[in-house]
């Protein structure tokens, strides 16, 4: 995703990310009016309005307004308004990175057995609840979800080895 | 009258209730709407009678339209994209230990715009149906538009960070397969990109996961913890809703008319909450809790889909998604919708418009008894709940298309929303633009098309041209009401 954040060890300021926002949207707005212009933004015989013409105006409205908003943030004071502080950017990654790392297990082991393991690990994590109780839960979940889209739905969800063990 | 004493053989009557707890769950669930849920479902009705699957399928709907609101009360998740409005002011509610009160009204708003809709339409179903065929690209548009104008003129904040937002929206919109001529859009070679970015993936995303970031970072508290159990909340709720009437009657217009119209419940949720705010004297402290806030979209949401129903039985012309699913169905048990239904197949519809009556009846009965159940689910520990809800928003993310893209894509959207709502970037206009963004490309372009490039068409005739002036109007409110000030109050008092 374009949304990177700035992930410094220092904490940021609200200036400085919104400095950073306008300058991601002004590459947004560039990649959309680039691609609105190779296929093409005017008018065409029998097509009418061709496929760039509305991502073209929308393109400019986000360069417009983002550059106003570089502007106002450049010009203003808030030097010393906080973002992030740097404790609370350790709490969000502490969440954002297991996510991510649970997303990634998804695809090789299914969602059931990652959703347990991550539900366990998160509770012993912020919870300080021990991973029997947490396992306890975790697997509950997996269980219920399983039962509903699996057998109730039909709706298939990412699965691996170990359902594959069970034969579904 | 005969349909009522068809519904009420106790068969069809266990199927309302089982169809109403199966729509709820369908409609708690994100990811799976009440048009997944009717399709999954369909099969299963084959070897009923016609009256009962229609019974039971319809049944579903209704649970699934009370369903969408419970989650996006408790955990600002929408269930159901027509939920997303209700999360604006529900979901601070239930932040305020208010969560019992934002759902009965929810419940009890859903209920009176549905009946409302059934009363239109069991008594204008001709009239009412004719006035859709009138619809074409110019006042689909005109409707679209209008949507817009009375949910965006006056944000608070920046002005240029809303339409930063909201532009950004439209973009995100408008990536990939473009309808009109086939030509790919912003994918660059990205095949997941094809599809372009699936409104209820950037919903969970934008509210469900930016929640939790949000929470995480304010210290593990989830705000609303703390809500007491109040087993009279019910009807505390409703000493108080009875004030609102104005915001009820204004939101049943907007939710049939939108219905009936294929504009559909989600636009129609959107609308009524702009109107709301702007008309309501607490308009400014929307947003915040209001149980207006709650009952606007609500209204409108459960109006819109269920006079959406309407067309489908007058004319074949399905007004939402679910009500096509339902189109289906009837034609695999060899029932023509269509003018001639209504005299033909007289226990059927009238069976179908009983079920509906007693639906959201039984519906409200159910939902309402478990409203001190669900306001508990947030007494439980923030460190328990959060980690479900991430895995239930990465279930829904993904079968939305069967594909991981979507769910990283949800991970990437929570970002977003984290970073915007610090920054004070509106997500609402975002969420709006990416809804109507695709619609409103179209129907603007056919309509183009239609008038050779003259903007004319959007003034053609009465209707069109009504649409589009109010829309104006409410666009540009904001400075009509400062100049209006100005004038009537040019001396200090």
């Amino acid at each position: 995703m374009h949304d990177k954040e700035d992930g410094g060890p220092s904490l940021v300021s609200t200036r400085t990310m919104d400095i950073v926002v306008a300058l991601l949207l002004l590459v947004v707005s560039a990649i959309v009016i680039t691609d609105s212009t190779r296929l093409g933004f005017r008018w065409r015989e029998i097509e009418g309005p061709a496929s760039g013409y509305f991502p073209f105006y929308i393109g400019l409205m986000i360069a417009i307004s983002s550059v106003v908003n570089l502007v106002r943030a450049i010009r203003s004071g808030e030097r010393n308004k906080t973002f992030v502080t740097k404790q609370a950017f350790r709490q969000v990654l502490a969440v954002l990175i297991p996510l991510c790392f649970y997303v990634l297990v998804v695809g090789w082991i299914g969602i059931y057995v990652a959703s347990a393991i991550y539900i366990a690990l998160f509770m012993w994590y912020f919870g300080r609840y021990p991973l029997l109780k947490g396992a306890a839960i975790g697997i509950a979940v997996s269980a219920v979800l399983f039962a509903m889209f699996e057998i109730w739905f039909l709706v298939p969800l990412p699965k691996g080895p170990i359902e594959d063990f069970f034969g579904f | 009258m005969n349909g009522f004493y068809v519904v009420f053989s106790p068969f069809n009557f266990m199927l309302m209730v089982v169809g109403i707890l199966l729509g709820v769950i369908i409609g708690v669930l994100p990811g799976l709407g009440g048009a997944n849920g009717v399709a999954i479902l369909l099969p299963l009705t084959f070897s009923m009678s016609p009256t009962s699957a229609i019974i039971m399928l319809s049944c579903i709907y209704w649970g699934a339209l009370f369903g969408g609101a419970i989650t996006s009360i408790l955990f600002n998740i929408p269930g159901e994209p027509w939920s997303v409005a209700t999360t604006f002011d529900g979901h601070p509610m239930a932040q305020k230990g208010k969560a019992d009160e934002a759902l009965t009204g929810a419940f009890t708003s859903s209920f009176v715009g549905a009946i409302v809709a059934v009363i239109m339409i069991t008594f204008l179903a001709p009239l009412v149906a004719k006035f859709a065929l009138k619809f074409g690209p110019a006042e689909f548009f005109a409707v679209q538009f209008l949507t817009f104008a009375s949910f965006i003129g006056m944000g608070k904040g920046s002005a240029f960070k809303t339409l930063a937002s909201m532009s950004l929206g439209f973009a995100l919109a408008s990536v990939g397969l473009d309808t009109v001529t086939g030509q790919l859009r912003m994918t660059f070679g990205i095949t997941e990109l094809l599809t372009g970015f699936k409104f209820l993936t950037a919903v969970i995303g934008l509210f469900g996961i930016g929640e939790i970031l949000a929470s995480m970072e304010s210290g593990l508290a989830f705000s609303g913890a703390h809500a007491k159990l109040r087993l009279n909340a019910v009807l505390e709720t409703w000493k108080k809703m009875p004030a609102y009437y104005v915001t009820f009657i204004r939101s049943c217009i907007v939710g049939c008319w939108m219905g009936v119209t294929p504009g559909g419940a989600t636009p129609a949720s959107f609308m009524s909450y702009g109107l709301a705010k702007r008309f309501s004297k607490n308009g400014d402290r929307f947003g915040k809790g209001e149980l207006e806030g709650v009952i606007a979209p609500e209204t409108a949401a459960h109006a819109a889909g269920t006079s959406a129903l309407l067309p489908m039985l007058t004319l074949g012309i399905p007004g939402s998604p679910t009500a096509a699913v339902l189109l289906g169905g009837l034609l695999i048990w060899g029932l023509q919708p269509g003018p001639l239904l209504f005299i033909e197949q007289p226990d059927f519809v009238w069976g179908l418009i009983a079920s509906m009556y007693l639906g959201n009846l039984v519906g409200l009965v159910i939902v309402l008894t478990c409203v001190p159940l669900f306001a508990a689910i947030l007494r439980v520990p923030f460190s328990i709940i959060a980690p479900i809800i991430m895995v239930i928003c990465a279930v829904g993310a993904y079968t939305i298309n069967n594909a991981m893209f979507d769910v990283w894509m949800m991970v990437g959207f929570g970002v977003i929303a984290y970073a915007f709502n610090k920054l004070s970037y509106p997500l609402p206009p975002f969420v709006l633009a990416l809804v109507l963004g695709d619609m409103a490309e179209s129907s603007f372009r056919q309509a183009m098309l239609l008038s050779q490039g003259s903007v004319t068409i959007f003034w053609s005739n009465g209707l069109v041209g009504f649409i589009m002036t109010l829309g104006l109007v409410l666009l540009l409110w904001p400075m009509i009401s400062w100049v209006l000030d100005k004038v009537r109050a040019p001396k200090p008092a």
